[in-house]
């Protein structure tokens, strides 16, 4: 289908790109567009606004700095996936990135478009919750940070406020104790998945601490297993299994029962790489 | 022409163009239906099946997601662009040889994804495996000829790029 | 009749110096798509070209009570808005039935729907705009009032007293009923050793072609020609139907199809939306096109094999087979589709099951049952996917039953390779197969012995792989068996007509299509080599009704077989004529020249004598030159049908090897082989491509593809990321070899090759995950697709 008639604007500054949010209330922000064309597309959204923040500057850097990795809301997946900084501080998201759809798919999405969009069944939202990250908002009050736990409210839903844009998103940078882990199960590569498990701890001597374990695809939105994480501290990954507390809804790739119990086999492998020495 | 219609100009093929076009149009759209570039195809307008695959500053990217208001000032190189330059011409040659191609309505993509490939390879200095061509290519949907001949061609491109 | 490898067979009166028959020639016209200057239907732009968007029924089944578009009229862009109502001044309805098919009923359907819509997703009304985006803008302000009915959507219960009929005209929801009972099947599954009952479902699915259907209609009021740029495979079929639904003479409609981007059965059917623009056109009096976008291609592009298959196979403990039975229930859309019916789909399915084997003992029953879905009709293969998985699965199930080897089984049964020519149980007439020979191929291909002692020694690690088969018999050239004795005015004859031009280059004109199978080179092969020309110097026309003979276009993998052969003897032809020339230039007898390469020769010695070049320029500015009397003929049509046979059977046997997940239920397809007997192979690698597309298309009917219908008709995954396609990556190499047995009922002996790949891979695909799975005491999978949730409930872990 062709989308419904919208105007465009393509601000240069984060204040002129509020300040727009704020005077049309039904507009959509434009970054990547590998979701939200498609609903346009699909005409399953008709804003009359489409406000392309593409052209504001200072939003595509990736900087370590602090303890922490920050990276710009318009980052490229691709742009992320070639970064030497992420592979050595967010290991996690290098290893989400390549499957998130396919190289044309990935050189135009960006990170803050993935965060913001919060799809349920996507990479990044899981891997910034299991890595206790947060967001950076801009808004007509100015910069605001919101924690991973706090974001991700429900279907497609964020702590964003109407008039806020998502400027930059931060994760602990990984040392060396870092243990990641991550598996997804999806039919076809580049797919959404059924299941996925974006994983991060920290080993402690033989055991492991902080353990975040993040599942996607089995809810409204990324969820830690929380009694999970706590047997896994403990090294029995068959408890972990035994107590993981998921309940997922039927879609039309798999039912509830079948997503739960991937994702029991999802955390046996990634808790297998967790444990294993070395990042 | 509606109230919204803006001006853009950006470089297709080496050539520039000026336009005066809707914001909803999008980037296939506007080559096919205004330029009358009908080389790049729509399968299916939601980003999945690969057909309208083509270049914008270098990357290749879903014509069907990008905008053309959103191009302005971009190099775009289509089909007809890689072709009449040359810079496809082993695989061209490949796929026809191997048949790589039957309707010819998914090649178009196909072979700027796999150029894409390529050209990371080169600069890599590696030859991709026939498992990575099949990744690399996953994201583009051939119903006509099951992906084996495709990955025939392109394996036989990269061995002969490698000088192998 | 010889096995061979990957080599071209050699002809033997057909001989002819630089043959290109068995050569693996590059298609002529790849340049042009490896360019991206194709010219597909939906390139195409005509001065006052308008958009055609339709408002679509979004439910199941509903009166439709009224249509306000005042609103829609009025906005940007609109041309006009047409309901059925209105259409139905310019355009007859029509219905989709075939005498031979008993019985088989269904009810007139038109361009639009008038007064009911019948699936979600049915035109209900027509929004012509200046832009396909100014179309469906106003298609927005179009309001429709629906008074929802009860939809029909189980075939299970479609028959019951208590369901609605959607069509009180027809008195019930049968649109076909077909039985067979041959030999003794009780005596036979009393007296066997072991019996199997199963019941196989099919998921219903569809074809998405990557090119969605696509036309453009102009009519001309000057003219009173209507033009139809369509993209079909039966261009002259669709002549006939636009003229005598139009009210017009089929001498007013021309039909142009160029290139076409996939079709796979799915564009060689009549569709309400594109009838419905050819229509708008003689409205509107100008250049109308649709182009179908995805989304509503899930809802209206014919979907098929939607079947739920109770079978049952009787075994001795010898391997003997005794009896094979089947109930076929099929839920079709609410119409019987025009002009080739929904009842064919069923009708192979009785007729093929068991096809392969010896049995004498088979009873079948089939019933087509309408519903409030999307339209069924023929796609792929059609029927043989469906026939070939229940025989197939059978066999493998019965064979694990006596513990006997699954290809031991079947070289006990199937039909001896000499035993030929004789029939199936269901009646089937096979001039020459080779299912043995075959067998016997595939085993040392595939390296069969080594690929058991693989799976042996990795269960022994808890891999779990799997090795399946499928034998099979594929209908090819069909002759007027297939729909002309049913009255349907469909064509099973073709014609070729080839011409010298004033260079000595030939033109061969053709009544098959191009649709990427590569049936412009086979015809510029088989005219290259008859004719004796280089290929190069052959030019293809195909794809307009005024300007090849009349034909039957593309289907039931005929293009080559009938089309080519047609060819063939034009090509033939147009040497004797081109002959008769140079004897009367040379002053010597055409019956010792020859054409070779461009050049008149001498027979006997090679010596050449006259360029083609030559003998044109002569014939056409200097025939003053020539013996009074003599009149060159430098044109040759010939046509061409097969009467010996009803259909040119062909066989094979495909090979599935893959592994099982037994922690995810995820399937990894290792390895995939297909040994195929199509007769000459005319160009080796076209049909080796032919086979390895076609056995994807049914690698996704049994792992990934299904139409999902909620309990109201709703399509639930009508999109590209819900609806799953087979990809690269998940896909396996295919390895090809052949056996060669040609038809005797054409000089070239060719058979049809483009659906053999797609009737055997779900069987093999089925049988190899349950061959995986059989140690560990699953229940056989017999529900396609055969998704992870599927084979883990099977495996007791969901």
């Amino acid at each position: 289908m062709k989308p419904a008639p919208f105007a465009y604007k393509k601000p240069r500054s984060l204040e002129e790109a509020v300040a727009l949010l704020g005077e049309h209330k039904d507009a959509r922000l434009l970054a990547g567009g590998q979701s939200l064309i498609a609903t346009l597309n699909m005409r399953l959204s008709a804003p009359s606004l489409l406000i392309d923040i593409n052209g504001i500057g200072g939003l595509d850097g990736i900087n370590h700095s602090g303890g922490k990795l920050e990276i710009g809301a318009l980052v490229r997946h691709a742009q992320a996936e070639r970064s030497a900084a992420v592979a050595q501080y967010a290991p996690l998201i290098a290893r989400a990135l390549p499957h998130i759809g396919h190289p044309a798919i990935r050189n135009r999405g960006t990170l803050g478009g993935s965060i913001a969009f919060a799809d349920p069944a996507a990479e990044l939202p899981a891997c910034l919750m299991a890595l206790d990250g947060e967001v950076e908002a801009g808004g007509p009050k100015g910069k605001r940070t919101i924690g991973a736990q706090d974001f991700f409210k429900g279907l497609f839903e964020t702590a964003l406020a109407p008039q806020e844009l998502l400027t930059a998103i931060r994760v602990p940078a990984a040392g060396k104790d870092r243990r990641t882990g991550f598996a997804e199960l999806a039919r076809r590569h580049g797919d959404y998945a059924i299941v996925g498990l974006a994983a991060s701890a920290r080993a402690d001597g033989k055991n492991l601490a902080d353990v975040r374990l993040c599942f996607f695809g089995v809810g409204a939105t990324a969820v830690r297993a929380r009694k999970s994480e706590a047997a896994l501290a403990g090294g029995d990954i068959d408890a972990a299994i035994a107590v993981l507390d998921l309940e997922p809804q039927d879609d039309v790739q798999a039912s509830g029962a079948v997503k739960k119990y991937l994702a029991g086999v999802l955390l046996r492998r990634v808790a297998r790489q967790l444990l294993e020495a070395g990042a | 022409m509606s109230d919204h219609a803006l001006d853009v100009s950006m470089t297709i093929n080496g050539e520039r163009v000026a336009e005066r076009v809707e914001p909803r149009k999008t980037l296939v759209d506007f080559l096919r239906d205004d330029l009358g570039l009908t080389g790049s195809h729509v399968g299916c307008e939601h980003g999945v099946c690969g057909a309208c695959t083509m270049r914008v500053d270098g990357a290749i990217v879903r014509g069907c997601l990008m905008l053309a208001v959103q191009c302005e000032g971009a190099q775009v190189e289509t089909i007809e662009g890689l072709s009449d330059s040359g810079e496809i011409a082993d695989l061209q040659a490949a796929f026809e040889a191997r048949n790589a191609l039957q309707c010819g309505y998914c090649t178009p993509g196909m072979i700027a994804a796999a150029q894409d490939l390529l050209k990371r390879a080169e600069e890599t200095k590696s030859v991709p495996s026939r498992d990575d061509i099949r990744e690399h290519l996953s994201g583009n949907y051939c119903r006509c000829t099951g992906y084996h001949a495709i990955v025939d061609a392109v394996e036989a491109v990269a061995l002969a790029r490698a000088g192998k | 009749m010889k096995i061979t490898p990957d080599s071209p067979p050699t002809l033997t009166a057909l001989d002819r110096p630089n043959s290109y028959i068995g050569r693996s020639v590059p298609r002529p016209n790849l340049h042009r798509l490896t360019q991206g200057r194709g010219l597909y239907v939906s390139d195409v732009a005509l001065p006052r070209m308008a958009h055609v968007a339709f408002v679509r029924s979004p439910h199941a089944h509903a009166r439709i009570k009224s249509i306000a578009a005042d609103a829609a009229k009025n906005s940007p862009g609109v041309i006009a808005v047409v309901t059925g109502a209105e259409l139905a001044k310019v355009m007859t309805p029509w219905v989709g039935v075939l005498t031979h098919l008993k019985g088989l009923k269904s009810a007139p359907q038109s361009p639009i729907a008038v007064n009911v819509a019948c699936w979600q997703g049915e035109a209900v009304c027509a929004v012509v705009a200046r832009s396909r985006a100014q179309a469906e803008d106003a298609c927005e302000l179009v309001e429709v009032s629906y008074e929802e009915l009860p939809a029909v959507t189980d075939p299970e219960t479609a028959l019951d007293p208590k369901t609605p009929v959607i069509h009180a005209s027809l008195g019930d929801n049968l649109c076909f009923e077909r039985k067979l009972d041959v030999g003794s099947v009780d005596k036979a599954f009393a007296e066997s050793d072991a019996v199997v009952e199963t019941t196989f479902m099919f998921g219903r699915h569809t074809g998405v072609t990557t090119e969605p259907r696509a036309v453009v209609a102009d009519w001309n009021e000057g003219e009173r020609r209507m033009t139809v740029y369509h993209a079909t495979q039966a261009p002259h079929m669709m002549q006939d139907l636009f003229a005598k639904h139009l009210s017009l003479a089929a001498d007013q409609v021309r039909v142009l199809t160029k290139d076409v981007g996939g079709s796979f059965g799915i564009k060689v059917h009549t569709y309400a939306d594109e009838m419905a623009t050819v229509a708008l056109s003689k409205l509107l009096r100008r250049p109308v096109k649709f182009v179908a976008d995805r989304i509503e291609s899930f809802v209206t592009d014919i979907h098929a094999r939607d079947h739920r298959v109770k079978a049952k196979i009787g075994v001795k403990k010898d391997g003997t087979i005794t009896a094979f039975e089947i109930d076929d229930l099929t839920g079709i859309g609410p119409y019987s589709v025009y002009p080739r019916t929904s009842g064919i789909e069923a009708n192979q399915v009785v007729i093929l099951t068991g096809g392969p084997y010896t049995c004498a003992n088979y009873r079948a029953q089939a019933r087509v049952v309408f519903t409030n879905k999307n339209v069924m009709c023929q796609y792929r293969a059609v029927g043989h996917p469906i026939a070939v998985a229940v025989t197939e699965g059978l066999v493998e199930l019965a064979a694990a039953k006596i513990g006997m080897d699954p290809l031991e089984l079947r070289r006990r049964n199937l039909i001896a390779d000499d035993a030929y020519p004789c029939a199936s149980a269901a009646g089937l007439k096979f001039e020459q197969l080779s299912h043995h020979e075959a067998l016997a191929h595939l085993d040392a291909m595939m390296n069969y012995a080594g690929l058991r002692a693989e799976q042996k020694k990795l269960r022994g690690q808890g891999i779990y792989r799997g090795i399946g088969f499928a034998s099979f018999i594929e209908v090819t050239n069909p002759s007027a068996a297939f729909y002309g004795v049913g009255g349907a005015r469909i064509s099973s004859q073709d014609g070729a007509t080839v011409k010298l031009d004033s260079q000595g280059a030939v033109t061969v004109h053709s009544g098959v299509t191009e649709q990427g199978q590569g049936a412009e080179s086979v015809l510029a092969q088989c005219v290259a080599t008859s004719f004796g020309v280089s290929m190069d110097k052959v030019r293809v026309i195909t794809g307009d009704t005024d300007n090849t003979p009349y034909g039957g276009g593309t289907w039931a993998s005929r293009a080559a077989g009938i089309g080519g052969e047609a060819a063939w003897q034009a090509g033939k032809a147009l040497r004797g004529n081109v002959l008769a020339v140079a004897g009367a230039m040379l002053q010597a007898k055409p019956e010792d020249l020859d054409i070779r390469n461009g050049v008149v020769v001498d027979k006997a010695t090679d010596t050449e004598r006259l360029s083609l070049e030559e003998l044109a320029r002569v014939a056409y500015f200097r025939p003053d030159t020539l013996a009074p009397g003599f009149q060159a003929e430098l044109m040759a049509t010939r046509h061409y049908v097969p009467r010996a046979w009803p259909f040119a059977f062909t066989n094979g046997i495909q090979a599935s090897y893959l592994e099982v997940d037994t922690d995810t239920g995820f399937v990894k397809l290792l390895k995939h082989w297909c040994i195929e007997d199509c007769g000459t192979i005319i160009n080796p690698q076209l049909v080796d491509e032919q086979i390895r597309g076609g056995v994807v298309q049914g690698i996704g009917a049994a792992l990934f593809e299904q139409c999902l219908y909620d309990e109201r008709g709703q399509m639930l995954n009508g999109n590209m990321a819900d609806y799953l396609v087979p990809m690269a990556a998940e896909m396996p190499d295919i390895t090809c070899g052949h056996v060669v047995s040609p038809t005797a009922d054409s000089e070239l002996g060719a058979k049809g090759a483009g659906e053999a790949g797609t009737a055997g891979a779900p069987a093999c695909i089925m049988n190899a995950i349950n061959d995986a799975l059989r140690p560990l005491g699953a229940h056989p999978l017999t529900d396609m697709p055969f998704t992870p949730g599927k084979i883990l409930r099977a495996l007791g872990k969901v």
